[in-house]
């Protein structure tokens, strides 16, 4: 079973090689504690429920969802810097869940992060050049060639290399942003986890880190797992973008066909609800404002757990959880009741592999979803 | 739009004298708000749109300010308004809602004594009556059970819920004109549709005014009747909201019209990005301030070009010298597709 999970979890693919990155079942819990002396566990936050994705070598996998949705958590538990609760991780077929500390530091070369906040994320104490010899020395690089590599580094980003005596408090956003795209690069990895790289930089400035990002995937053949909640830049960067909210993989899809044929109620709410800078494009288009808020991840709703604020919302929804079931392209959706497919679409659906453990069986009825269409 | 204009500014200028030298935030600004209007401030971040917003609020009056240019509101002058005369328009007759709905609140006292305190700071209310009136505001901005709530701390709320708390704390006393700045920037797009629903029904209740300022251009599309775009203290370009998007004028507001990532829109091979970085502000180029960063600079650049109507519809107007025709001929037409070439050999930002 194993095995054909982790081959059917990924896109149509003709070769036998593993993925790069292969999450399976994974799931991230964090206990509430309470008690003076002995801590007694009174709750669990459900971070990260029964996540099952793949990202190929070479490819960006986008993860979005609204604070709060566990997209985060499922990065870090990737880098193994949060210890998962159950499920497993591979890394280019290696199950490096239970790895060690030495086997981890040998990985983290070939695992690194880009944070979100440029200004938290640099020691403001320390010169360019010195946050970025750092993993450099760390991993061994021989004194003689760190300076070389600094500057080489510099150069990749866009920097110049004088730039290397000076404080990040004398540069910009942006700036700062392409210093830590340095660092993440120094030890050359297969792999780049970026946690909302550009929300906090003006659009202007983003757009230049974007094609940055671009060039640098296409020069070093680097495989990006791009966490954001802004669905507009995820779609400038991303091959398959994985929809998450509280916990579960809503929708998992190429990243073309989620703007043009979103399957779960919630991919189109969360499209709807970005407004579109063209204000005749705005007064045309029908908006599906969803209400309220995501409900709390100490106790997530039974059954689907996007049923209280679905518009689409049956009694099957709140009874039983939906299984991913898979579409044509490999495009994923866990919804009793999908829009924009037909009902033969619906009926050629099979539960895919990596649908979560406590998914039902039932995939979703060609009847209900003519509704829509 | 006839009426008479609620808020009329006037070569408003402010700067700051700092250790490197004088800091000018804000150079000559002058636009006019009119009841039941939005207009949207955008820039980038440096550019003085939310100087001039708290300007407005008398937020600004450090010993190192300094001000130039008149602020009318409603026959009061806010520049050189007492602090008392302040008092009274401020949070009754313009109101202000903040960027981060997780600091602008009183972490240590309870959300609906927040409110009440303003409420009895302008009007005299007995307190069982101005708890029924906050109850009603919270009410009114969608925060449910609001009748257990109101008791509750800051903390106790979400951050969608907490800038719900702030629109309250701006609504309770039914001003005229509400500044907005960066409402909805920290909070997810969904929260972010509730929250500018909110607004323009406010603005439809009322019939307030409303200064909205953003570096969103989506949101300015959503929700925005007029628009000023800013750059390094100046207005650089300000007319209707069709007249920004369809037939923009300044360079500048190409270079932002394109750099947006658009989820409508086929991915572009790259996206277009504005080269370089904003002038620093104690030392800002003569003439136009964005020749520096503009592919399209000539000689005449180096004079600063006055603010007029220079597309030929009279409330239209930018900085730029380029003839108009010029300007229609380089750009293209649909926004999200405005390119701006960049220039050789400016400086990565």
């Amino acid at each position: 079973m194993s095995t054909d999970a982790r081959l059917d979890a990924a896109p149509d693919r003709a070769d036998g090689t593993a993925p790069l990155v292969e999450a399976e079942h994974l799931k991230v819990f964090f206990p509430i504690k309470q008690g003076l002396l002995i801590d007694r566990e009174v709750a669990r936050v459900h971070a990260v429920n029964d996540v099952t994705l793949a990202i190929e070598e070479g490819d960006t996998l986008g993860l979005v969802g609204e604070s709060g949705c566990g997209k985060t958590t499922l990065s870090r538990t990737i880098m193994r810097l949060i210890e998962p609760t159950d499920g497993s991780i591979r890394f280019r077929g290696e199950d490096i869940t239970a790895a060690g500390r030495k086997r981890l530091e040998l990985l983290r070369r070939e695992m690194q992060m880009v944070f979100q906040d440029p200004f938290a994320s640099l020691n403001p104490r320390k010169r360019v050049g010195q946050i970025l010899a750092m993993p450099l020395r760390l991993h061994g690089t021989p004194r003689e060639d760190v300076g070389p590599k600094v500057g080489d580094l510099l150069g990749r980003v866009g920097l110049h290399p004088e730039h290397v005596n000076r404080y990040p408090h004398e540069f910009s956003g942006g700036q700062r942003q392409r210093i830590g795209v340095a660092r993440a690069l120094a030890l050359e990895p297969r792999l780049i986890v970026l946690d909302e790289p550009v929300s906090a930089l003006d659009v202007s400035v983003q757009a230049q880190i974007i094609n940055l990002l671009d060039d640098l995937q296409d020069d070093m053949r680097l495989t990006y797992l791009f966490v954001a909640h802004d669905l507009s830049v995820v779609r400038h960067v991303s091959d398959r973008i994985a929809v998450m909210y509280l916990g579960k993989l809503m929708e998992v899809s190429p990243a073309k066909e989620l703007y043009t044929k979103p399957l779960h109620p919630y991919t189109a709410a969360l499209l709807s609800a970005i407004p579109i800078p063209d204000p005749e494009e705005n007064r045309r288009r029908e908006r599906i404002v969803v209400s309220g808020e995501p409900p709390n991840p100490i106790d997530p709703p039974s059954g689907c757990v996007f049923h209280p604020r679905c518009p689409r919302a049956t009694d099957i929804c709140r009874r039983v959880e939906p299984p991913l079931a898979r579409y044509a392209g490999g495009h994923l959706a866990a919804c009793h009741h999908p829009i924009s497919v037909s009902g033969e679409e619906v009926a050629a659906t099979t539960r895919d592999p990596s649908s979560p453990l406590s998914a039902g069986e039932e995939l979703p009825a060609a009847a209900t979803s003519d509704a829509s269409t | 739009m006839s009426s008479a204009p609620l808020l009329s500014l006037s070569d408003l200028a402010v700067s700051f004298r700092t250790e490197q030298g004088v800091l000018q935030a804000v150079d000559g600004v002058s636009f006019e708000l009119r009841p039941g209007e939005v207009l949207a401030v955008v820039g980038e971040s440096g550019c003085g749109k939310s100087v001039t917003a708290m300007t407005l609020m008398g937020l600004t009056r450090f010993p190192n300010t300094r001000f130039d240019g008149t602020a009318h509101y409603k026959g009061l002058e806010l520049i050189g308004a007492t602090e008392e005369e302040l008092q009274r328009v401020r949070g009754a007759e313009i109101a202000m809602i903040f960027q981060d709905p997780m600091t602008s609140l009183n972490p240590v006292m309870r959300v609906g004594d927040q409110i009440a305190e303003q409420i009895q700071a302008h009007e005299s209310l007995p307190d069982a009556e101005t708890r029924e009136r906050v109850i009603e505001l919270l009410e009114r901005v969608g925060i449910p059970r609001a009748r257990d709530r109101v008791d509750s701390y800051p903390f106790e709320f979400s951050g969608g819920m907490r800038q719900r708390v702030m629109i309250a704390l701006a609504l309770s006393c039914s001003p005229s004109v509400l500044i907005a700045d960066e409402p909805t920037t920290a909070l997810d797009v969904t929260i972010q549709a509730q929250i500018l629903q909110q607004i323009r029904a406010l603005r439809d209740e009322t019939g307030a005014a409303v200064i909205l300022v953003t570096h969103d251009l989506g949101v300015v599309a959503d929700i925005a009747d007029r628009i000023a775009v800013m750059y390094a203290g100046r207005i650089v370009e300000q007319g209707t909201l069709d007249q920004i998007f369809y037939d923009p004028q300044h360079p500048y507001t190409w270079g932002l019209l394109g750099s947006i990532a658009r989820v409508d829109r086929e991915r572009p091979e790259r996206l277009p990005a504005i080269a370089g970085l904003p002038p620093s502000l104690t030392d800002r180029p003569e003439g136009c301030h964005f020749r520096a960063r503009c592919p399209h600079e000539f000689a005449e650049c180096t004079r600063v070009p006055p603010l007029e109507a220079r597309a030929g519809v009279a409330d239209h107007l930018d900085r730029c010298w380029l003839p108009a025709e010029q300007k229609r001929e380089r750009r293209e037409v649909r926004p999200g597709e405005i390119g701006l070439e960049s220039k050789p050999g400016a400086a990565a930002a």
